[in-house]
């Protein structure tokens, strides 16, 4: 296998909007689906408690079971999403789904650092643009924002720019498709230097 | 060699520096030695998985020690000792650690074994945590480990891969944080009300980007069991790591420990530790002060660790916020609780009171718990689960006669394990039962689909088990 995953380069969707703050890890993907050895079909479980009855079937009122989420790639959610464990479970199950962006005010740390691995992008922006996302007017057609990684920059539906910020290794890692890990092993010299020192 | 200017440093300064491989540029973040790395069965299948495509192997076997504790059972032993696995899915995931751990040569405590237990509490139990450390497991209360003056955060899967081949990480360096408390606690008030107390003033988000350091006269008193209960919930503020300075009481602890330096490196350790603590004159990027001596007894009724208060206090009303989003927040979590604005929660009646988790399930909790209960029975109709943390602290308890106070008044004594307060393991609430729980979680369906849960210290926990219903455990000779 290589060192390298797909990029992320630019991302178009309408999107949805998950209107509750510090939506924790364990609404992401409750506990009890954890007990896998891969990370294959969690999508399924992606919001399990909010998105299914007792008996399992959809609940009508939540959001992703509305006929104007389907297909979205784009979940704009409140503030300090992923707070919580460190589940990679959580973004596994968002990516599973379909997700490939999520915008809030605030992500949590372990949140933020595992999505960024796995092809999910966090984008931060301020709560006034946030506010108009959750409000947006809906004219026949869905909103939808456009996702630029190498300019970081979202466009709205109005077509107006916002600036958001990535950390530059980051974004290189997304738009290059570099994971990671051949990074670190490229620096394995350096590693055994320091451990040489530290013994 | 330049010289360096001898400027000030905090203890998380300190224990940063001394584990950059490679420094930070802008564009790229430092690489950093890890020397400790704790794993567990739920969050390393697929790092070994992605090992194993690779073709790689683990670097450092020997600073990797792994143990089995999310998706254990924690019911009694069957009739050869074992401890039986009924949940299939369980038994694979089980299985699939065990074997990784044969075939990457990494030391593992496995179900039921002498030292096995929470990854949380076994660490410092054999003496492999230690002060300026940098020690890191796919767990968020890896932060648990900073009560030692380790750095120690949890990472995701992806990382635990990293941290196997390469023994590094790939980080920014976060900013800091001084939480100081002031004063001393009164009586009948522990280190889990200090870190509830904490994480209500600052927020479930409010640490977030930082790495806290606990100082002050108040967190000096703390034993080290104490030091680790309030490190433990520093991700609940946000923070991924929390970090209180070592001294005498740390170094008392790790004294002769099964894995802790002994002779002339603990002589020479012990030099290195004793220069950690923070510097006079060095600066935080923030500071939050509390003043235990105006702590009571702390008790959550929301559905996050920030909402919490003083256990005589009414619940909060939403009106009473500003923000609307906070009020949405605020009326939703106590509609998922079932509870009314302005309502107080002592008196109500819980369904079960569970003892248990990395958070409060060392000896001391139990001692504390055992010391309500003595002589006292469980209510009737309130299940109670005591639940130690690792197999050692379960040993200790049974030799000091705790676990017969415990089945004497009517509480179940299980096996080691995370048990309840991750309900992945056949321990949990039914829906829209009520727990009083040590444990550091309350967000919805934690503890089962549908569980509510109030968190709370060992003695509130015991006291509200006796009386069935929300206690103040400094009140309970009056019942």
């Amino acid at each position: 296998m290589s060192d390298t995953i797909t990029p992320v380069r630019t991302i178009e969707s309408p999107y949805v909007v998950l209107d509750a703050q510090n939506v924790d890890t364990d609404q992401i993907i409750p506990a009890r689906f954890l007990k896998v050895t891969d990370r294959a079909g969690l999508g399924d479980a992606l919001f399990a408690d909010w998105r299914y009855d007792e008996d399992g079937s959809p609940r009508a009122d939540f959001v992703l079971n509305r006929p104007e989420a389907r297909g979205a790639e784009i979940l704009v959610a409140g503030h300090n999403f992923g707070c919580g464990s460190s589940r990679e479970h959580a973004p596994w199950a968002l990516r599973g789904y379909g997700f490939r962006a999520v915008v809030s005010t605030r992500f949590a740390d372990i949140f933020h650092s595992n999505a960024l691995k796995n092809g999910l992008l966090p984008v931060t922006i301020p709560s006034d643009v946030h506010e108009r996302l959750v409000s947006w007017p809906v004219n026949g057609t869905r909103p939808a924002l456009k996702i630029d990684v190498g300019s970081e920059t979202l466009t709205l539906p109005d077509g107006t720019d916002v600036h958001f910020p990535i950390e530059s290794f980051a974004k290189h890692c997304l738009l290059e498709g570099v994971d990671e890990m051949g990074y670190l092993l490229n620096a394995a010299a350096e590693i055994a230097a320091y451990e040489e020192a530290h013994p | 060699m330049k010289s360096e200017p001898p400027a000030p440093r905090t203890l998380f300064e300190k224990v940063w520096r001394d584990h950059v491989v490679r420094p930070a540029t802008a564009s790229t973040p430092a690489v950093l030695y890890v020397d400790l790395h704790l794993v567990h069965e739920v969050t390393s299948p697929q790092a070994f998985t992605r090992l194993r495509e690779r073709g790689l192997k683990v670097r450092r076997p020997d600073r990797t020690v792994a143990t089995m504790d999310h998706s254990t059972p924690t019911t009694p032993r069957d009739e050869h000792g074992r401890i039986p696995i009924g949940d299939a899915l369980a038994a694979a995931q089980l299985a699939q650690l065990q074997r990784n751990c044969t075939d990457f040569g990494i030391e593992l405590h496995e179900l039921g074994a002498e030292q096995q237990g929470i990854v949380h509490v076994i660490g410092p139990e054999l003496g492999l945590t230690g002060p300026g450390m940098t020690i890191v497991c796919g767990d968020s209360h890896t932060s648990t480990h900073g009560a030692f003056g380790a750095l120690a955060f949890g990472i995701g899967t992806s990382e635990v891969g990293h941290v196997l081949a390469t023994q590094c990480l790939l980080q920014r360096r976060p900013k800091t944080m001084e939480v100081r408390v002031e004063g001393a606690l009164r009586p009948g008030v522990t280190a889990k009300d200090i870190i509830l107390a904490v994480i209500a003033k600052i927020g479930i988000g409010g640490g977030t980007g930082h790495v806290i350091e606990y100082t002050g006269p108040a967190i000096r008193a703390l034993g080290m069991e104490e030091r680790m209960t309030v490190c433990n919930m520093s991700i609940e503020g946000g923070a991924r790591a929390g970090m209180i300075a070592p001294d005498d009481t740390t170094f008392e602890y790790v004294a002769g420990r099964p894995r802790t330096p002994q002779g002339a490196a603990w002589d020479a350790a012990l030099g290195r530790w004793r220069a950690l603590p923070t510097d006079e004159g060095a600066t935080y990027d923030r500071t939050v002060t509390i003043s235990a001596s105006e702590l009571a007894p702390m008790i959550t009724y929301g559905t996050n660790p920030g909402m919490g208060m003083r256990i005589d206090a009414p619940i909060p009303r939403p009106d009473s916020t500003s923000d609307s989003a906070d009020r949405a927040a605020l009326e939703k979590a106590l509609h998922y609780m079932d509870l009314r604005p302005g309502e107080r929660l002592l008196g109500r009646r819980v369904d079960v009171v569970f003892v248990g988790s990395c958070t409060n399930s060392r000896i001391s909790d139990l001692r504390l718990a055992a010391g309500v209960l003595r002589g006292r029975k469980v209510a009737p109709g309130v299940r109670m689960l005591v639940v130690p943390g690792s197999q050692q602290v379960k040993r200790q308890a049974e030799a000091e006669g705790l676990h017969t106070i415990f089945r004497e008044a009517g509480a179940e004594w299980r096996e080691a394990g995370c048990s309840m307060c991750i309900a992945m393991n056949g321990d949990s609430l039914a829906p829209g039962q009520y727990a009083v729980s040590t444990s550091n979680r309350n967000f919805e369906g934690r503890q089962g689909k549908g569980s509510r849960t109030f968190l709370a210290s060992p003695l509130t926990a015991a006291a509200s088990a006796v009386r069935g219903a929300i206690a103040d455990a400094r009140e309970l000779s009056d019942v």
